[in-house]
């Protein structure tokens, strides 16, 4: 059952990302990369670290890959014209891969770790302990300085990407949401008692 | 016999198929019944009948509706994306579904008893978008993208501010199992511990913002018939137009039981001498329901720019302060304790 799934998820991971560079329509990329993405968290689920698989759906697959179908689908790109330059890349882009496929195997051939370490490496919590509450532990508690800097850091990239994009235009008449609140029909409407034949 | 449901991999397989049967055919027979109770309120709201005529008192309406969809004819748009056009409805409904897989109904009546069970939920129903924003585009026409549009951006908005309650339900029980937050809730003072005494504000928000999540009145902006005909429902008919609704309503009573879990106590008796049990769970449910009929039946539709204004700078910023709020009372029990939930 366990090996079942565990194929499953990892054959979806693979044709997903397959797919997603693939497919010629860029909609289907990204749903192709959901299906990767969810995949994904599947086979977390199955390493026993449900908490990173949920954080991976809800983060990735609920919000940012939301946004990317949102930009896809509203960008008007002919994609037949970008096909068709890709043709005159693709040495370039051949060779760049080759490098950096090389580069992984060189790297892991020259692979070599102590005994010792893949001991340590295996079980570093406690396993009665969820991991939740684990990860929860040694991010609150072990780093929590180098947390909060992490925090820091998004927070100023925030403000940063607000600042870039706020404009205070003058000739623009805005709404006053307090104003359009605290109206009442006493105060919008007038009522006159007009006399026939004489008007206002 | 045992032995062949609990060691073989094919009874294991058939008693999982069983236990999912088990749940989502009472579910949608449920469902049915919903789906006319919530006409018939409407209707008395506005005092007309509402469906009388298909069985007594008009109770077969909704599988004579059910009958109707299926035998009608599929139209698909000339310039739709067939497959993506089909796939939608479908994941609009496998997502409300699949998230029942961890909702208890009482005391170890629950599918899959994970340690992270309301994040799953929470995670399912982020993805609900997907069937909306799929249908609206793949159907090649200005309406239904308009309204699929429409409907990312409100479910996004509103699921921040849903992720922050839950947080603050989490502090104060200290686990996010369902039934450990039930639990959690439970005391010799019945209804006085439940959740929806210390954490009332939150339901409220909680509400509104189910609300918004499930595409429901006063928040349907992405189905407003009277700018954007029915949104992403424009292009569809017959069966996958179906599996929309149904997927539609089925994640409104997966809000109502959790609401009914996370601030009504779940299925525990509101007075101590009664017995706990699945009925008041059910009552819960059918009370949470009967609020969305109603508020259905009495609020006037939202503006687009109301709706995002309640949502980023209303119920972001006081969730968030609830968030702080809790986890300060929790640390330091004030409130003689009722924050903190945890079990030391």
């Amino acid at each position: 059952m366990t090996v079942f799934a565990f194929y499953l998820f990892a054959i979806c991971v693979i044709a997903g990302g397959l797919f997603t560079v693939i497919s010629r329509n860029p909609v289907h990329s990204v749903l192709w990369l959901i299906l990767a993405f969810l995949s994904s968290a599947g086979l977390f689920v199955m390493l026993g670290a449900e908490f990173v698989a949920m954080l991976l759906i809800i983060v990735y697959v609920g919000a940012v890959a939301v946004l990317f179908l949102f930009v896809v689908m509203m960008l008007d790109v002919d994609f037949a014209e970008l096909k068709a330059e890709m043709a005159k890349y693709l040495p370039l882009a051949l060779l760049i891969g080759l490098v950096i496929l090389m580069q992984f195997v060189m790297a892991f051939g020259a692979w070599e770790s102590n005994a010792a370490a893949e001991g340590l490496r295996t079980q570093v919590i406690d396993p009665d302990v969820q991991n939740t509450a684990a990860l929860g532990l040694i991010l609150y508690d072990d780093y929590f300085l180098l947390f909060q800097l992490s925090g820091l850091i998004l927070l100023v990239a925030m403000i940063g990407a607000i600042v870039l994009t706020l404009r205070h235009r003058v000739d623009v008449k805005r709404q006053d949401v307090v104003a359009q609140m605290m109206r009442d029909p006493a105060k919008a409407m007038e009522l006159k008692d007009v006399k026939p034949g004489q008007g206002l | 016999m045992a032995d062949f449901f609990t060691q073989t991999g094919l009874g294991i397989g058939l008693l999982m198929v069983g236990q999912v049967l088990l749940i989502m055919l009472p579910l949608l027979l449920c469902l049915a019944f919903l789906m006319y109770a919530d006409r018939k309120i409407w209707a008395a709201v506005q005092m007309r009948r509402g469906p009388n005529v298909v069985g007594i008192f008009g109770l077969m309406q909704s599988f004579a509706d059910l009958l109707k969809y299926v035998v009608k004819e599929v139209v698909i748009p000339a310039g739709a994306d067939r497959a993506v056009f089909l796939l939608a409805p479908m994941v609009s409904l496998v997502m409300a579904l699949i998230a029942w897989a961890v909702i208890p109904f009482n005391e170890g009546w629950v599918l899959s008893d994970i340690n992270v069970a309301i994040l799953y939920v929470f995670a399912i129903s982020s993805l609900e978008v997907y069937g909306v924003i799929m249908g609206g585009w793949a159907s090649n026409s200005k309406y239904p993208f308009l309204g699929s549009l429409r409907s990312a951006a409100q479910m996004i908005s509103y699921e921040v501010s849903i992720g922050l309650i839950i947080i603050g339900v989490i502090i104060s029980t200290g686990s996010m199992n369902f039934t450990g937050i039930v639990n959690a809730q439970d005391g010799p003072g019945g209804i006085l511990h439940w959740y929806f005494l210390p954490h009332f504000p939150m339901l409220i928000l909680f509400f509104i913002s189910a609300l918004a999540e499930t595409n429901r009145p006063p928040f349907d902006l992405p189905e407003a018939e009277s700018e954007l005909v029915a949104g992403y429902q424009v292009e569809y008919s017959s069966t996958p137009f179906l599996l929309f609704m149904i997927g539609e309503l089925v994640a409104v009573v997966l809000m109502c039981a959790l609401v009914s879990l996370l601030f009504l106590g779940g299925w525990l008796s509101p007075v101590p001498f009664l017995p706990d049990g699945f009925l008041w769970m059910f009552i819960k449910m059918l009370f949470v329901f009967f609020c969305f009929s109603m508020v259905k039946a009495i609020t006037p539709r939202y503006r687009y720019d109301q709706l995002m204004r309640l949502g980023w700078k209303v119920f972001l910023p006081f969730s968030l302060f609830w968030v702080v709020f809790t986890a300060f009372a929790a640390k330091f029990e004030w409130f003689w304790g009722i924050y903190a939930r945890w079990p030391m």
